[in-house]
């Protein structure tokens, strides 16, 4: 049998923690070969970054501590190597990029120096190294490369950080490159753009990539082979089609199941009057308008899906609605009143019917405040609402309409899951008895599994008790399950607006099919089918 | 698909028994916080235990040497010009020095919290007043503003208190206000604006509690820069005046006995040293402790150890 | 750049107006210097006459109204117990603290950045922890101690240095090493912590992952990053130097600002306290945007 490029075999790892030893990885298996690309497809606390830490001789120890199995690479176990010797393969021969480059690049030294430091840490002269340099950054498509490398990674976007750092990745060209995450911070078209760049960069140079990521749609479009771990095990390995169309393991199906967009699309509500209009909202911070012009119509029980990428206005606008931020000009009519010129008596008691819930329920919720302290305190502060007598009767049963249970009551929040959190994130909202909750990418910071569960649960919610919603996502297809009504944002304007069948079937407007061409569909075929369309399209 | 409801929770010691196990895995936080205990102890018994033996003069154990168990265990450290037992006196002394302290940091870290509160979370103008009142206090040469003010009020316990609290006022205003405009962003204090939350209820109920362990850390640390400030004026002949003591004052009445008896000024100043070790031990403890991400660091030790 | 420094000018000219309002009335407060210049048996005419001569006889309000207008004429008035300008005296000493602080600073800086970066590199180790405990009894010293035990082992006991005084290079010893324990205690501490955070920070993993060695790892990588707090401390240290070491200069019997201003306050020579006080924030001012300047030196996120 041949040899593999990387084998890494039986390898488990433990970390010390308050709560005692994790084993966060339990006898891991994989290898990656020449020239192919595998992904690691996991959610969080799988294992599957400490995996690659591994690998690169990055895990911290202590806390870290391996625990046993080998890792070969080219032929010599990496983890009877020296630290000298390990070395001299980072970097050279194995090369990683990561998930927030802003951090992951040193803020204090210009990118040149970063990427002419990578070759000269392995003795290339460094005239050469500046040559070389500036070829990576003109080859990654920096505008203006020679004056890119004099600044600072501050001064550059986050696709054009990721860009840079895989420049700097693959100064030395490497055998393999790790990529953990590469592209979840970064919106839908400009991910689509940096994975491109990834397969391109791998036929030239026929390198191996081993692409770590919580994403189907990430897997689809540029894995070859596909590795599944849960709970710190490889739970299923396969050809990525092959795993898509015939999960073997429960957990893999249920990965695949609740990848969001493949429900039944809402039929339109027939039209009432609506309970919130906004008209012409404006809002500028210096030069720069964060919102021009915005305005929209919410019916009692509807849910309105506000889709964008960062920078497009959307978190301003619902922090707007709940007068977190005052707009510069503008209406937003609620019950006949102008929701931005209320006096604080009566916005005080307005606050009742309006409700938040955030993207970060870790965030979110007062670390030091027991379940029953942080869904009670509406009551503390709103007293008109519910008699002190009956508050634990009714946290119970707030707890229970949320999913979880009435002794969860006495516990803090750090004791929960993600999930967890965000249902008691939405029973604090749901203490207040509001007739409309904001949620301002309310499920974008769980895991797959999680968050279709949370999005049911919204959707019940908003079935049984009439609330509506404004819903706001970064990502498509996880309003297209839930949504009524979407609205598109484009630089603080509204570019698109209609039913959700129309958006996501016959979308008028050409950033619409932009931002729909752009995401990653959980189907391998679908994703080569369209990847043959862009390469159509280019040529 | 499973309720992620059902999932098992972990159930946490309670806080105190999770302190306590913290600091048994620190052996030196441990004999520090041991060592500041006797020394509050020490201080709220010494005087009315010690005072007769501090104060009687005896002759005939002038400048008596340390080590020596003739004059009983209290001469033990030795005696001065005037035959007064050392370990007796430097007890009694302990009174002083610790109120001199304590006072100071309560009134400082209260009053320059409340302001650091109010300049972080209030409006702009609030707390630029606020910030240029500090910038004051803190170009004045502290010790200048500690002589000017004792020369006016009189150099006794109450006015000490009152000039080193003002002196310190602004480390606490300054670090409050800094960590109030970090949580202040935080998303659970915009929850509590949408729910309707009063200023002062989300000052106090939401922002306070995340701000007092920092506070607490450094007035542990500023405990022990009082005491020392406290030694300097007090050696200098500003602060406490005879026949009050305190372990500065010690250390000045020695110092012409210097090269016949050196215990004099040795001892008090190895007792300011010990207690500001300690408060510093302690203080580097509990920034670890009250850190949620370092405190792994403790609790894997304890169960290493343990 | 210009605007910021102009906008810090402003700032801190408001807060040296206020204290010298605040000095200015609370030092007459503590007494009547006639009583202490003029003999006990001093008549009340030369009493009077005494004030009349230093203008002490005014209100209040038209003492510091005068003294405004001297002031903006840079006039700071003469030095009541010494016949001459208030502000030659205060540069003399001045002159002498500045050296002092200088020499101090620049040993401290080095010897606590080079100390507390190796102990942060090996967490827990030997070095650490040797580190440690050194920092934490440094800045737990009460300096007027190790002052005089310093007197009797070197100069007393020894007779290898000097008591006090300040004629040659070995005067300066004692009084630098004394000063040198608890900045050099406190700026360990905070450098080993700083550096800590660094080198756990994500831009140390990719430089692990380049495959960059360990000593650019800590000296370049993280140093320059964990040297911005290291800053904010040097800077205060260096300011309560400039302040006037009082303690050391009173026992070494070193002629600078501190013991001058304590000096000019127990003598109630208002002239002299007062031009020291204004000397020392001009110079603390300066030094503050020596600091700003580093900051923006070091980080370019804070130079754009």
């Amino acid at each position: 049998m041949a040899e593999h490029l990387l084998e890494v075999s039986g390898l488990s790892v433990d970390f010390h923690t308050a709560a005692g030893v994790v084993h966060a990885v339990r006898g891991v298996s994989f290898h990656v070969d020449r020239g192919e690309t595998l992904a690691i497809l996991g959610e969080s606390g799988s294992g599957k970054s400490v995996s690659a830490s591994a690998i690169m001789n990055l895990i911290d120890m202590p806390p870290g501590h391996i625990a046993g199995g080998s890792i070969r690479f080219d032929g010599r176990d990496l983890l009877r190597l020296t630290d000298d010797q390990r070395r001299q393969i980072n970097g050279r021969r194995i090369a990683m990029i990561f998930q927030d480059p802003l951090s992951h690049l040193n803020p204090v030294y210009s990118v040149g120096w970063q990427i002419v430091e990578t070759m000269t840490a392995h003795g290339v002269a460094r005239d050469h190294a500046r040559a070389e340099a500036l070829r990576l950054v003109t080859r990654v498509g920096i505008p203006d490369p020679a004056g890119a490398l004099r600044k600072y990674p501050h001064q550059f976007s986050g696709g054009q950080r990721q860009r840079l750092m895989i420049a700097m990745a693959l100064a030395m060209k490497p055998d393999l490159l790790i990529a953990d995450e590469p592209t979840t911070a970064l919106d839908v078209t400009v991910q689509a753009e940096v994975l491109a760049l990834l397969e391109e960069l791998q036929a030239e140079t026929g390198m191996a990539v081993l692409i770590i990521t919580h994403d189907l749609g990430v897997v689809a479009e540029i894995a070859d082979r596909v590795v599944v771990m849960n709970a710190g095990e490889v739970v299923e390995t396969g050809e990525t089609d092959a795993v898509y169309r015939n999960p073997s393991h429960p957990y893999t199906r249920k990965l695949i199941g609740a990848a969001p967009g493949k429900g039944e699309m809402h039929a339109p509500l027939s039209p009432t009057a609506p309970v919130l209009s906004v008209r012409d909202v404006v809002k500028s911070y210096g030069e720069f308008r964060a919102l021009d012009g915005v305005g929209f119509d919410l019916m009692a029980g509807e849910t309105l899906a506000v889709v964008g990428e960062s920078g497009s206005g959307k978190s301003t606008l619902a922090r707007m609605l709940l007068r977190l931020d005052e707009p510069d000009s503008g209406v937003a009519m609620w019950k006949g009143r102008n929701l931005f010129t209320l006096p604080p008596a009566e916005l005080f008691a307005l606050r009742r019917d309006l409700q938040m819930v955030f993207q970060d329920p870790t965030q979110s919720l007062n670390p030091r405040m027991t379940v029953f302290q942080l869904i009670s305190e509406a009551w503390v502060i709103h007293p008109d609402i519910l008699p002190r007598a009956r508050w634990r009767e009714r946290v119970a049963e707030l707890l229970a309409q949320v999913g979880l249970r009435p002794e969860h009551a006495a516990r803090y929040p750090h004791q929960f899951s993600g999930g967890q959190r965000q249902r008691i994130a939405i029973a604090r909202a749901l203490a207040m008895e509001p007739q409309l909750i904001v949620c301002d990418e309310a499920v974008s910071a769980l895991d797959v599994s999680v968050q279709a569960q949370v999005i049911e649960l919204l959707d019940r919610l908003r079935r049984e008790m009439g609330i509506a919603f404004v819903f706001i996502a970064h990502d498509l297809p996880v309003v297209r399950d839930f949504a009524d009504h979407v609205m598109v944002m484009r630089k603080g304007r509204v570019v698109e607006h209609g039913s959700v069948r129309q958006v996501f079937e016959a979308p008028r407007e050409p950033y619409t099919r932009a931002l729909l061409a752009a995401g990653l569909d959980p189907d391998p075929e679908v994703q080569a089918r369209r990847r043959e369309a862009r390469l159509a399209a280019a040529l | 698909m499973p309720l992620s409801a059902t999932d098992t929770i972990p159930q946490e010691p309670g806080a105190l028994r999770r302190l306590a196990r913290m600091l048994w895995a620190d052996k030196f936080a441990l004999a520090a916080a041991l060592f500041v205990l006797l020394v509050v102890v020490l201080a709220v018994v010494g005087p009315m235990w010690l005072e007769g033996a501090a104060t009687r003069q005896n002759l005939r154990g002038r400048n008596l040497p340390p080590f020596s168990l003739a004059q009983g265990w209290l001469g033990v450290l030795g005696a001065d010009a005037l035959g007064r037992p050392l370990l007796a006196r430097i007890i009694v002394a302990t009174r002083n020095t610790i109120t001199i302290a304590a006072g100071a940091v309560l009134f400082s870290a209260v009053i320059g919290t409340m302001l650091g509160l109010v300049a972080g979370y209030m409006g702009r103008a609030a707390g630029q007043v606020i910030l240029r009142l500090a910038d004051v206090i803190m170009s004045f040469p502290s010790l200048l503003l500690a002589v000017i003010v004792l020369y006016i009020l009189g150099p006794s316990v109450a006015n000490l208190i009152v000039v080193l609290a003002i002196t310190r006022i602004p480390v606490y205003l300054r670090t409050t206000r800094a960590e109030v405009m970090e949580v202040r962003e935080r998303m659970f204090v915009q929850a509590a604006r949408v729910m309707g939350a009063s200023r002062w209820r989300i000052i106090f109920r939401h922002i306070l509690p995340v701000v007092l362990p920092t506070l607490l850390t450094v007035a542990t640390l500023d405990f022990a820069f009082v005491m020392l400030a406290e030694s300097a004026l007090s050696f200098l002949g500003i602060g406490i005046q005879p026949p009050e003591i305190t372990w500065g004052l010690m250390v000045a009445q020695g110092r012409q006995y210097l090269q016949t008896a050196w215990w004099l000024s040795v001892w008090p100043g190895l007792a300011i040293i010990l207690t500001t070790l300690s408060l510093n031990l302690l203080s580097g403890w509990l920034r670890i402790a009250l850190d949620p991400t370092q405190r792994w660091r403790l609790e894997m030790k304890g169960r290493r150890n343990g | 750049m210009f605007g910021f420094i102009r906008q810090r000018a402003i700032a801190s000219l408001i807060s040296l107006l206020g204290l010298v309002v605040l000095v200015f009335f609370l030092s007459r407060l503590t007494g009547d210097p006639a009583a202490l210049f003029l003999p006990i048996d001093a008549t009340d005419e030369m009493r009077r006459q005494f004030r009349e001569i230093h203008g002490l006889n005014d209100p209040l309000a038209v003492q510091f109204w005068h003294y405004l207008g001297d002031l903006a004429r840079l006039d700071f008035g003469d030095s009541l117990r010494r016949a001459r300008p208030a502000i030659e005296i205060v540069l003399e000493a001045f002159a002498w603290t500045f050296q002092l602080a200088v020499i101090t600073m620049a040993i401290v800086t080095a010897a606590a950045i080079a100390v507390g970066a190796l102990a942060a590199f090996r967490v827990g180790g030997l070095f650490d922890r040797i580190a440690s405990v050194t920092s934490l009894v440094g800045a737990s010293a009460p300096d007027f101690w190790i002052a005089i035990l310093g007197i009797v082992l070197f100069s007393v006991t020894l007779g290898w240095l000097p008591t006090s005084g300040t004629g040659t290079p070995l005067h300066w010893i004692l009084p630098i090493g004394v000063l040198f324990i608890r900045p050099f205690g406190l700026i360990v501490q905070v450098v080993r912590g700083s550096m800590i955070t660094a080198l756990s920070s994500a831009y140390v993993k990719t430089a692990r992952a380049k495959g960059v060695r360990s000593g650019p790892i800590i000296f370049v990588h993280a140093l320059r990053n964990a040297m911005l707090p290291v800053i904010t401390v040097i800077g205060d240290q260096a300011a309560a130097l400039l302040n006037g070491a009082v303690v050391v200069e009173t026992i070494f019997g070193f002629p600078g600002i501190g013991k001058l201003m304590i000096d000019s306050i127990l003598q109630r020579d208002f002239n002299v306290m007062l031009a020291a006080i204004m000397v020392t924030a001009l110079a603390i001012f300066l030094m503050n945007l020596l600091i700003d300047l580093a900051y923006a030196l070091l980080d370019p996120r804070i130079r754009h």
